[in-house]
C-alpha cells in the first residue's frame, strides 16, 4: 500500500521538502491557492494567463485554534478521534494566509501568533487503499 | 435629496426550534408588522422577501410565498438571497422601489426553519468545491471563529474570561426580549463549564441555529407624513458592499486568503460600515447602540472595532468597564444578539433592524437605551455579502 495525496494535484509529495502547488497570474503576479487558472480576481487585471508555481514552504502563524470535536463528513475520522490543532499561516512572498492542520502533538498552548512554521506531509487518514497524505504545519526550531 | 425611508411597523415570530413550516413564522411576523404600522395588507405595494435555501422551492421565491400566504392582492414581489445578509438586501430592494416612486409601502420579510444536526457539504470526491475541501481536512465553521478569537488574545491581551463576559452581558440583555430563544441569565461559570469546541471558544461562546422570522413595513416619507407617522424611525443607510480585493482575513469557507502581492490587503468587515456612515452622513460618534453579528462572543469585539466604535484592540476594555451593557456608553446587542436568538439566516439582519426600531421609539422593554438617536447593524453573508444598516430617529 503506497502513500497517496488525499487531494490530488494540490501539493508535491517530496519526502524532504514538500510544498503546496499554486498558480500565479502572469500579468499582475497575484498568487492563487487553490490553483486558479481561469480569471484573475484582481479587479484591475484582465489576464487569463496563469502558471503553476510552488508556494513558500515556510511562514508565520497568523492565528491558531483546534478541533475539539470530530468534524462531520467528508472528514474521515479515525476510530479514536483525538483533537488536533489548526493554524492559519502567513506566507511572506505570496502575501497570503493558508489554513492547515498542525502536526499531531502540538497543542494550542505550544504556539503563538508570529511563530515560524514549515510545511510537511503527514497522514490525513488511512483506508483500504492506503495512507492518504495532506499538508500540515510544523514549528521550526521549537522544542515542542 | 434625502434617501431616508420611514419604518412604519416591525414584527417578529419568537425564535426557537419549533420545526414548523417557515411560512408560519414569516406570516406571523408580517401580520404583526402590518398591525404595528396601522395599515391594511392591501396598502402594501411591494413584498420583498429574504430567501432561504433550506426550505425547498417556496424558500427560493420567499417574496411570492409570503404574499400568497397573506392573500394575493396584486402587489409586486421580489426575493433576495445573500446568505446571512439576505434581510438587508431585501430591505435595500424595498428602499430602491420606494425612492424611485415605484411603490409607497413595502413589506420586507424573512423566516427560516433550520434542519437538525450539522450542516455539511454533499459527499463524494469534490476538490473543486472549497467547502468540501475544508471539511475534508477538518476545518468547520467554529475553526474560523477560534482563529479570530485566538488572534485577539495574542495581539490585544483579550482573555477567555472577556469572551465569557460577552455571553453573560448578551444573556442579560436578551432575557427581557420576548422574541429571544434563550432566556437564561447565564454566568461566567456556566460558560467555563461548557465543553471546548474550537480553542479558545467553548460551546456557549458560539451561536446556535434557530427557527425564526422578522418583518418590517417601510414607506416613503411622504406616505408616512400622510398617515400621521412623519416622526417614525427612519432607515438612513444600507450598505450591501462586497469585499474589495485583496481580502486580508481568511473567511468561511475558504482555506486561503487572496494574495496581496498586486493590491494591498483589506479587511472586509472594516470596509463594510464605511458606506453606511457615508450614506447616513453621520459618524461612529453619533451612534447610540449597535446590533452586531455575534457568531461568537469574541467576534462581537471584532465588530465593535470594525464599526469604529473604539480603537483597534480596545473593545475588551470597554466591555470590562460595562460600557457595552445597556446603561453604558455604547451598548452592543441590546436585543440579546445571536447569543440569545441563534441564527435564522434570512431573518437575522431584519431582527437587528426591528430591535433598532423599538430602541428609537423607546419601546425596548427591560433593555431600553435611554435617548437612543441612531443605531447601526452589522452582518455578513458567506461568499462576500456585506450588510450594515443605520436607523435613526
Amino acid at each position: 500500500m503506497g502513500k497517496k495525496a488525499a487531494i490530488e494535484g494540490w501539493y508535491s509529495l517530496d519526502a524532504d521538502k514538500p510544498h503546496l502547488i499554486g498558480t500565479q497570474c502572469q500579468s499582475c503576479k497575484t498568487y492563487y491557492f487553490p490553483k486558479q487558472s481561469t480569471f484573475c480576481r484582481n479587479p484591475d487585471c484582465q489576464s487569463e494567463n496563469f502558471e503553476e508555481v510552488p508556494l513558500s514552504r515556510t511562514g508565520k502563524i497568523w492565528s491558531y485554534t483546534n478541533a475539539s470535536y470530530q468534524p462531520p463528513e467528508p472528514f474521515v475520522a479515525p476510530e479514536n478521534f483525538e483533537p488536533f490543532t489548526i493554524a492559519a499561516v502567513e506566507l511572506d512572498r505570496e502575501k497570503m494566509i493558508v489554513l492547515g492542520q498542525m502536526i499531531m502533538g502540538i497543542e494550542p498552548s505550544d504556539i503563538k501568533v508570529g511563530d515560524d512554521v514549515e510545511l510537511v506531509m503527514d497522514t490525513l487518514y488511512t483506508d483500504e487503499d492506503g495512507e492518504k497524505l495532506i499538508w500540515k504545519w510544523q514549528p521550526i526550531g521549537g522544542s515542542s | 435629496m434625502s434617501q431616508d425611508i420611514a419604518i412604519l411597523g416591525v414584527g417578529m415570530h419568537q425564535w426557537g426550534k419549533w420545526g414548523a413550516n417557515f411560512v408560519e413564522y414569516g406570516v406571523k411576523a408580517a401580520r404583526d408588522a402590518i398591525a404595528d404600522a396601522g395599515i391594511n395588507w392591501r396598502d402594501v405595494g411591494f413584498v420583498s422577501g429574504a430567501g432561504t435555501v433550506r426550505c425547498g422551492y417556496p424558500g427560493y421565491v420567499a417574496g411570492a410565498t409570503f404574499a400568497q400566504a397573506l392573500g394575493w392582492q396584486g402587489a409586486e414581489v421580489n426575493t433576495s438571497y445573500a446568505a446571512c445578509a439576505s434581510g438587508s438586501q431585501a430591505l435595500a430592494a424595498a428602499r430602491s422601489k420606494i425612492l424611485s416612486d415605484a411603490a409607497d409601502v413595502a413589506l420586507v420579510v424573512g423566516a427560516d426553519t433550520t434542519p437538525k444536526g450539522f450542516l455539511k457539504p454533499a459527499g463524494g470526491y469534490r476538490p473543486e468545491d472549497p467547502d468540501w475541501v475544508r471539511f475534508h481536512i477538518g476545518i468547520t465553521n467554529p475553526t474560523y471563529f477560534g482563529l479570530y478569537a485566538r488572534r485577539r488574545m495574542d495581539l490585544y491581551g483579550d482573555t477567555q474570561d472577556d469572551f465569557a463576559m460577552v455571553k453573560v452581558k448578551n444573556a442579560k440583555h436578551g432575557y427581557h426580549n420576548e422574541y429571544t430563544r434563550y432566556k437564561k441569565l447565564f454566568t461566567a461559570e456556566d460558560v467555563a463549564a461548557s465543553p471546548m469546541v474550537a480553542d479558545p471558544l467553548r460551546l456557549m461562546d458560539i451561536c446556535a441555529t434557530s427557527d425564526g422570522g422578522a418583518a418590517i413595513i417601510v414607506s416613503s416619507m411622504d406616505y408616512a407624513r400622510k398617515i400621521g407617522k412623519g416622526d417614525a424611525p427612519k432607515v438612513a443607510a444600507i450598505s450591501t458592499v462586497t469585499p474589495t480585493f485583496a481580502g486580508a482575513v481568511v473567511e468561511m469557507p475558504d482555506i486561503a486568503t487572496d494574495s496581496a502581492v498586486a493590491m494591498d490587503a483589506r479587511s472586509f468587515r472594516a470596509d463594510l460600515p464605511k458606506k453606511a456612515y457615508e450614506e447616513a452622513g453621520i459618524g461612529p460618534e453619533d451612534i447610540s447602540l449597535a446590533e452586531v453579528y455575534d457568531l461568537s462572543t469574541a467576534l462581537e469585539l471584532d465588530w465593535m472595532e470594525d464599526l469604529q466604535l473604539c480603537q483597534r484592540g480596545e473593545a475588551a476594555s470597554l466591555l470590562r468597564a460595562g460600557e457595552t451593557t445597556v446603561g453604558g456608553k455604547i451598548p452592543i446587542n441590546a436585543s440579546g444578539g445571536l447569543a440569545c436568538f441563534g441564527e435564522a439566516v434570512p431573518a437575522q439582519a431584519l431582527m437587528q433592524v426591528c430591535e433598532l426600531t423599538w430602541q428609537m421609539r423607546g419601546q425596548a422593554k427591560g433593555r431600553q437605551v435611554e435617548g437612543a438617536k441612531a443605531g447601526i447593524t452589522a452582518n455578513q453573508g458567506l461568499f462576500g455579502h456585506g450588510s450594515s444598516v443605520i436607523v435613526k430617529t
